[in-house]
């Protein structure tokens, strides 16, 4: 701590509590006190997380085969699997994201029989095209974290399982899908974060998250910077919160490896 | 099939370049997402490396002002800081205009662009460049330092050349951030290619033609990136030893 606080950051850290004092006391923060603000703000940052948490999850069970095939698969499995990587790493999201909202959105009423389907009230709603979207797009970044991870994996560690005469799926669950996954770890906060900046773009296509909902704000009281600025600091206190699970998540597995 | 086949027929006479045809704007898009591409991505090198080599030999403050600035970047959405900065960039702009007396500027889309995603850019290039000086051999440096070689001479004669090989795989990945980056201006309202696919979708109601060809030249665009850069790369790791893989 000593080291820590030396003489200038001392002056540094006053000049930074000036400053945030200095924005609570001159701009405008009185649409904080409105009842119906707080109550859009709260669900915003509810969506925002919801809509992380499950593409994050689906992403990665989606990648595991993605990087398995790539990894290890026949050619017919790893062309189409890296195929799929190339393509979702190579366009922005937000295009897949209207490419799948607005493209296929439009060619789904043609579709004779899907209208009267259970599907429909779900494929009326924007926000399942936003959790495929973003769920793809975890997929396709980390399928290709995941090829290298299946590929670090010590030959040894699979040779010595075959030799013990383990079967091949056993095998998988035991010895090489755990030890791939220690392996991505690390990265693993990272791309959470990356993740929770990608979801404000969910907004473009009229899902109420915690952007959406300071652009709503903005555009009733006409205030331009103050709703931006709690937007940033809630977007970091997120992303702070991120990095300490995952800094608590990864202590609870400690790497053997010097 | 002939369903299909109309469906293809209309959907090449919708992308066709003569002007009934939308295949005009849609590379106009293009071109201005090239050209922020390139100009944010130049932007963010130049911060890139002035930071970099603050962090790792500038003075305390200039460190922790710095860690401060790539850090608050890296965390907050790449949406919010454009809004933000093309705000904050735009306003101040003027009203330093203003008080020297002139009249209020329309800051170009380009520009504004270039500015905003040079400085998102730039906090991850610093990072990317600390990381390949440092993996810079000591020796090396502390051989030239031996030598009696001024500090200017010393990182353009050893350390960029040496860390250039390190950074090219990390600087290929911004690059290739910075064209998809380029995509959320549309939101604001630039017209590169994102919004020329959407403003040319919203009016010929053809939004799975439009979306797909956007989505074909940006992945053009990446994969001739990537061939180039392998080629970059390549270059830049000539004379230096093969390790495995």
């Amino acid at each position: 701590m000593r080291d820590w606080l030396q003489p200038h950051r001392v002056v540094l850290i006053g000049l930074a509590v000036a400053l945030v004092l200095a924005c609570a006391w001159f701009l405008r923060w009185d649409w904080l006190a409105e009842p119906k603000y707080q109550l859009l703000i709260v669900q915003g940052i509810w969506r925002t997380l919801w809509i992380l948490v499950v593409t994050m999850v689906i992403g990665m069970l989606l990648a595991v085969p993605l990087g398995l095939a790539q990894a290890a698969g026949p050619w017919y499995l790893a062309a189409p699997a890296r195929a799929f990587c190339s393509v979702i790493r190579g366009t922005p999201l937000l295009l897949q994201l209207w490419l799948l909202y607005y493209g296929l959105g439009s060619l789904f009423p043609s579709i004779p029989g899907l209208r009267g389907s259970v599907l429909w009230p779900y494929l009326r709603q924007a926000w399942p095209y936003a959790v495929v979207a973003l769920s793809l797009s975890v997929a396709g970044y980390e399928g290709e974290v995941m090829r290298g991870a299946f590929k670090g994996v010590p030959h040894g560690q699979l040779e010595a399982a075959k030799a013990m005469g383990m079967p091949r799926f056993a095998m998988f669950r035991r010895i090489w899908l755990p030890q791939a996954l220690h392996r991505v770890l690390p990265t693993l906060g990272g791309e959470t974060v990356l993740q929770l900046k990608a979801t404000p773009l969910v907004s473009t296509i009229t899902i109420m998250d915690t952007y959406a909902v300071a652009g709503r704000i903005r555009q009733d009281t006409f205030i331009v910077y103050e709703p931006l600025l709690m937007l940033a600091v809630v977007y970091m206190a997120i992303t702070g919160l991120i990095v300490l699970m995952f800094r608590w998540f990864e202590s609870r597995f400690p790497s053997k490896s010097a | 099939m002939t369903a299909f086949g109309a469906l293809a027929a209309s959907s090449l006479d919708l992308l066709a370049y003569a002007p009934p045809g939308w295949g005009a704007t849609l590379l106009a898009g293009l071109r201005n997402s090239v050209l922020i591409a390139f100009g944010a991505f130049g932007l963010g090198l130049a911060i890139g490396i002035g930071g970099a080599f603050g962090k790792l030999y500038g003075g305390p403050i200039t460190r922790d002002l710095l860690a401060v600035y790539t850090t608050i970047v890296r965390a907050v959405p790449e949406l919010v800081l454009i809004l933000f900065l093309y705000y904050a960039v735009t306003g101040a702009v003027n009203e330093a205009l203003l008080l020297w007396g002139y009249e209020r500027i329309q800051i170009s889309g380009v520009a504004a662009g270039i500015a905003v995603l040079g400085v998102v850019q730039g906090a991850y290039a610093t990072e990317v460049l600390r990381g390949a000086i440092l993996a810079v051999p000591v020796g090396q440096i502390e051989a030239a330092r031996a030598m009696g070689m001024p500090p200017v001479l010393l990182a353009w004669r050893i350390v960029f050349p040496l860390m250039l090989a390190n950074a090219i795989p990390g600087l290929a990945n911004l690059w290739l951030v910075a064209t998809k980056d380029t995509a959320l201006l549309g939101v604001v309202g630039f017209a590169e290619l994102t919004k020329a696919t959407q403003q040319a979708a919203s009016t010929t109601k053809a939004f799975f033609t439009f979306l797909t060809a956007a989505g074909l030249l940006y992945l053009a665009l990446s994969l001739l990136s990537t061939v180039v850069f392998h080629r970059i790369e390549a270059w830049a790791r000539k004379g230096q030893k093969r390790t495995g893989g």
